[in-house]
């Protein structure tokens, strides 16, 4: 009896301690982690939409929409996440539109997890790059050679699945977005 | 000085004891994933070395164990807060793998076969040179690792523009290569 009471006792308070001290730093820490995260998607959008001035954060259904203003108030375009499994992990993708949610402006990747020196490579402009002035009225398709039709992305070699998740991240994505914000006529 | 120098090289904790090889192998595709790597595994070494040679009288054997992973884990849980919050680039690089050192064996073995038998003092140095004899492994790795994988160390490009990187050496392969290259190496430099 004795026994189980000072084990239980040494790892009760082993826990009360640690938790106390833990309870301190993320407390110091949340609110620049959470401020990390707020930077790391108005960075990737203003790289795509440099004449973002304003960006207003919407909410539509269960999440949230950017809505850009230049620096003369005029609406410029959106910004939404799309995020989705990857070959690894979760994909998280910015993507920029024009005011009529027509056109890809670009898309940036803030996080992914992707194969180092294989999927990792939809990080770089050459993949992200063929995003860019893309009609969003059509489904993206992932091909292993792009011809010059404007829906198709290259798949990067040795990396077909992380380069077919962005592409069908994004389609669910435009779908349900434009579905949210009544395009679809 | 014998507790800190034998982890930086006769009782090496990666190339001689073979300890931790989960970081070591995971996170060391470029010098500055295995630096972070190995800094965090240093302030987590002492600081639970400290704290394990501090109460080792009070702990009932039956549960250290659990009591020195407990320790641990709010040590790694520190230093994972402290890279989310200052270097969010390098928390995204190292991923899963920065939480994954509380059950690092590095750590709970320095715990257990030397911080819970000796003082503070021998224990905070002990953890130093375990930690840093670490650190300089994973550097070396890194390096190596990204200097055939990408061209660069540090991000500085070494390697002429027209080489054309070997993508094995960031792959899985490439860690196994080269820690077994690095650990015949030191083999036969000790014989």
């Amino acid at each position: 009896m004795k026994e189980t009471l000072k084990i239980t006792s040494v790892l009760t308070s082993v826990c009360v301690i640690c938790a106390f001290f833990l309870s301190f730093v993320y407390n110091a820490a949340s609110e620049k982690i959470e401020l990390n995260a707020k930077k790391a998607i108005n960075d990737a959008i203003i790289t795509l939409a440099p004449s973002a001035v304003t960006i207003n954060e919407t909410a539509i259904g269960n999440s949230v929409i950017y809505k850009l203003l230049d620096k003369k108030n005029i609406f410029i375009g959106y910004a939404f996440i799309a995020q989705g499994q990857g070959y690894q992990g979760k994909i998280i993708i910015l993507a920029v539109t024009d005011s009529a949610f027509k056109a890809i402006q670009g898309i940036e990747i803030i996080e992914s997890v992707e194969t180092p020196g294989l999927g990792a490579k939809i990080n770089e402009s050459s993949f992200k790059g063929q995003f860019k002035n893309l009609n969003s009225a059509e489904k993206f398709k992932c091909v292993q050679s792009a011809s010059e039709n404007h829906s198709q992305i290259q798949a990067i070699t040795g990396a077909t699945v992380s380069s077919r998740a962005v592409v069908n991240i994004l389609n669910t994505r435009i779908e349900e977005l434009k579905k949210l914000l009544n395009l679809n006529k | 000085m014998k507790e800190i120098v034998k982890g930086l090289w006769k009782e090496h904790p990666v190339f001689r004891q073979l300890l931790g090889m989960c970081p070591t192998l995971a996170v060391t595709t470029s010098a500055i994933n295995g630096v972070s790597m190995g800094l965090a595994v240093v302030f987590v070494l002492i600081f639970s070395s400290t704290a394990v040679s501090l109460i080792k009288k009070i702990v009932p054997p039956q549960v250290r164990i659990a009591v020195y992973t407990i320790i641990i884990a709010a040590f790694v849980t520190i230093v994972d807060i402290f890279f989310k919050a200052y270097f969010p680039q390098i928390s995204k690089a190292l991923g899963p793998y920065l939480p994954l050192i509380i059950v690092n064996c590095i750590i709970l073995g320095r715990c257990e076969a030397f911080a819970s038998k000796h003082g503070i003092f021998a224990s905070i140095r002990d953890g130093l040179g375990m930690g840093a004899g670490f650190c300089w492994g994973l550097l070396l790795l890194g390096s190596i690792r990204e200097l055939f994988g990408a061209g660069s160390i540090f991000g500085l490009r070494i390697l002429p523009l027209n080489y054309e990187p070997m993508i094995a050496m960031i792959l899985p392969a490439g860690a196994f290569l080269v820690l077994g290259f690095l650990v015949a190496g030191m083999n036969k430099i000790e014989r």
